[in-house]
């Protein structure tokens, strides 16, 4: 906070006028969000951690229990939530790395004059503005093997993308990858225009192939914005629900957050869910970390 | 200065007021439903209430999939949202034992309604537990799993000879699993866009259980001993194993892509023209003989669940009783309105609105029974129907049976044996967490 520089009040705003100082003026804004995180984040946070300990379940009227780490032990030991760690680590695999080619593939080739750019750029976007989940029900009718043009255009005669248990779970990842690449273009584009025209310059001089540019110019210097990227897509592909609820019930296709609900909000086993969500957080601030260290060592170079 | 104080206060007088009459005459009752046409139906029904008592009365619903969550989420936070709920069957154990439900029961003896409504009906809409001779619910929806099929494929001479020649007996509405499963197969013939069957294979909530339950119920299994908790032996016999063999076998012969699929699809595999016969919800056939919402509405006909091949027949049950929730501010109102819901007049123009009254007398009635080409159906089902477990732990129990069995319908894995040896054994460890074995 110390680096924290105030800038003066400008005697003539009307702030100054009633008197106020610069800092209050700061707190006014601050104070509402802290009281707003600590409300509706850091205390339903620190509650439900207590819960993750008992036998609570919000349906029962009988009082609950401390059952210290039995949740714990019972989830960690469960074959069911294994495997949706497994499905939900398959997810963000392919998910994550079909965003990062796609969407940096895509900046790439925007990443110069041409006609309508903006007009093309702002129609790539569209997808990811759009509500999760009109996008699975959406997708879902593309997929139809019935009348689902996929299918159709592909050649693919009955092939049931969402019924087939070997392939739903890439079907939503697939649709994952069509709404958010637009993100991962967006940064990737920013973090082109910021490369330096001169080392470009530069490298044409020296007679430098494009393979060569592009590993030792751009590539370095986008890096730190595609880890960006990287990790925010990343926490969000680990947390996705909307998508995969909407479109199949495969349990081949259950990630770790639809497990989730459906334990908190349909068996109402509120102390257990609360222990999963712990684990599931607890991973994702893991994953995350790593992330961050190695984004800091890319940033130091 | 003082005219304008007067005025002012002269001003707030009469719109507190006015403000105060209006609510003391405007008494509501708001009644929590699943979206479907029943409820449309029952709010219409409703309205004549208010036209008689100045009551407004209002059906509020919610989409299927997310009905019990929201339901159960405002009787957690012991909300006053809704003065009644139309809950499902499976939703008793955990409404009355946990406080959620008003006991009807001196209501139900005042009225006698032992004597009114079916007695499946009162058995798995209104008791819990089973015998207790307490209830929880009124009656208000009866409903269960049927078939619609297509009686101008039935009927073809053509198909009739090719189907004879194949099967050696004759093609008509199939009275066994054995030969519904065989018409499936018979006019399965994907290079021409037609399909055998259409059941449901839905598990996020209880679509697949109930079309499985169906052909488990008819091969004479069982899902378990509702008095004493007791799974083993029974959800995994051989005869369960055998019902649920069937249904994976049924799934065979459906259109492509049905691995999610609820009464929405399952009407659509009638009106798309897509399917021989589909299994749904006798409450979702009303479109099936609407010409505007099914092309084929003159050539669609309605059979009863068959029997198994000891010939056993059963069905899986749906509808739903009416509860007073015990946090309404208006429960005496509730009362009233609940009294006049059974009343023989209402139930009446409660079945010719649409909905399936549980009146005994409307049901036995000829009216009733010729008022569409579905309704001699839903009343042969009505007198055969079997329900899943309405224990308070029945969304875990649910969950459980729908991870074993999906994998084995939809996808293929293991066999029937083992998804029902590893449901039993799930099923015995919830109860015994449960404490259900004293």
């Amino acid at each position: 906070m110390a680096s924290v520089a105030l800038t003066n009040l400008d005697p003539a705003s009307r702030a100054a006028a009633r008197g106020w100082s610069d800092l209050t003026i700061r707190n006014l804004f601050i104070i509402p969000t802290l009281v707003f995180l600590i409300v509706f984040n850091i205390f339903p946070l620190i509650y439900s951690l207590g819960y993750s300990f008992t036998n609570f379940a919000a349906n029962r009227a009988e009082p609950w229990q401390f059952v210290g780490l039995q949740n714990y032990r019972e989830l960690l030991s469960d074959d069911h939530i294994w495997s949706n760690f497994v499905i939900t680590a398959k997810y963000v695999i392919v998910s994550v790395a079909g965003q990062m080619i796609v969407g940096f593939g895509l900046a790439l080739l925007l990443n110069r004059s041409f006609p309508m750019k903006g007009l093309i750029t702002t129609l790539l976007l569209l997808p990811m503005m759009m509500s999760a989940a009109v996008v699975g029900l959406f997708w879902q009718l593309l997929y139809s093997p019935s009348w689902g043009p996929i299918n159709y255009v592909f050649r693919l005669g009955d092939f049931a993308w969402l019924s087939n248990p070997d392939s739903a779970l890439y079907a939503v990842a697939i649709t994952d990858i069509w709404m958010w690449s637009p993100f991962v273009m967006l940064l990737s584009l920013a973090g082109l225009s910021a490369v330096p025209q001169h080392l470009y310059e530069a490298a044409a001089i020296d007679r430098a192939g494009w393979w060569y540019t592009f590993t030792r110019i751009t590539l370095p210097l986008v890096s730190p914005i595609l880890l960006i990227a990287l990790i925010f897509r990343t926490m969000e592909a680990f947390k996705t629900f909307d998508i995969a609820y909407t479109m199949t019930t495969q349990p081949t296709a259950e990630l770790i957050a639809i497990r989730l609900y459906k334990q908190a909000f349909q068996q109402w086993d509120t102390g257990k869910s609360c222990a999963l969500a712990y684990i599931v957080l607890i991973m994702v601030l893991a994953i995350t970390n790593l992330y961050v260290k190695y984004l800091n060592k890319v940033k130091e170079r | 200065m003082r005219k304008l104080v007067t005025s002012v206060l002269a001003g707030v007088g009469l719109a507190l007021a006015c403000g105060t009459s209006v609510r003391a005459q405007d008494k509501e009752l708001t009644i929590f439903w699943a979206e479907w046409d029943p409820a449309n139906y029952l709010q219409e029904l409703v309205n004549d209430y208010t036209a008689e008592t100045g009551v407004k009365v209002t059906v509020q619903t919610t989409p299927w999939p997310d009905f019990q969550t929201k339901a159960f989420t405002e009787f957690n936070a012991h909300g006053d949202a809704y003065d009644l709920v139309v809950g499902d069957s499976q939703w008793l154990g955990a409404g009355s034992t946990q406080g959620h439900y008003v006991d009807l029961t001196d209501f139900f003896n005042k009225h006698k309604l032992n004597d009114v409504m079916a007695p499946a009906t009162i058995k798995y809409y209104a008791e819990y537990p089973g015998g207790s001779s307490k209830y929880w619910a009124i009656p208000l929806e009866g409903d269960a799993i049927g078939w619609s099929y297509r009686k101008d494929w039935f009927e073809d001479p053509k198909e009739k000879e090719a189907f004879k020649a194949k099967y050696g007996y004759d093609l008509a509405v199939p009275t066994t699993y054995a030969q519904l499963r065989d018409i499936a197969e018979f006019f399965y013939r994907p290079d021409q866009k037609r399909y055998g069957v259409a059941i449901y294979t839905d598990n996020s909530y209880d679509a697949m259980a109930m079309g499985v339950e169906s052909a488990i119920f008819s091969y004479g299994g069982d899902l378990g001993d509702y008095a004493t908790y007791k799974v083993d032996g029974i959800t995994n016999s051989k005869e369960a194993a055998a019902g649920l063999d069937m249904y994976k076998q049924l799934y065979k012969f459906t259109p492509p892509g049905w691995g999610k699929t609820f009464f929405v699809e399952d009407n659509q595999a009638i009106t798309g023209g897509l399917a021989a016969m589909s299994m749904n919800f006798f409450a979702f056939f009303p479109p099936l003989v609407n010409k505007a919402t099914n092309p084929y509405a003159d050539v669609t006909g309605f059979f009863a669940n068959p029997a198994g091949p000891d010939g056993k027949r059963f069905a899986a049950l749906g509808g739903q009783g009416i509860s007073v929730i015990s946090y309404s501010k208006n429960k005496d109102e509730a009362m009233k309105f609940l009294e006049w819901f059974i009343k023989d007049e209402t139930q009446k123009k409660w079945a010719e609105l649409g909905g399936y009254t549980c009146s005994q007398a409307v049901l036995k009635s000829e009216a009733f029974q010729n008022a569409t080409p579905y309704n001699k159906a839903f009343y042969d089902t009505m007198f055969m129907v079997k329900d899943f477990w309405a224990t308070p732990e029945y969304a875990e129990v649910l969950d459980q049976l729908n991870q074993n069995i999906y994998p084995f319908v939809v996808g293929g894995k293991g066999t029937a044996q083992e998804a029902l040896d590893k449901t039993a054994a799930d099923w015995k460890a919830t109860f015994t967490k449960y404490n259900r074995y004293k």
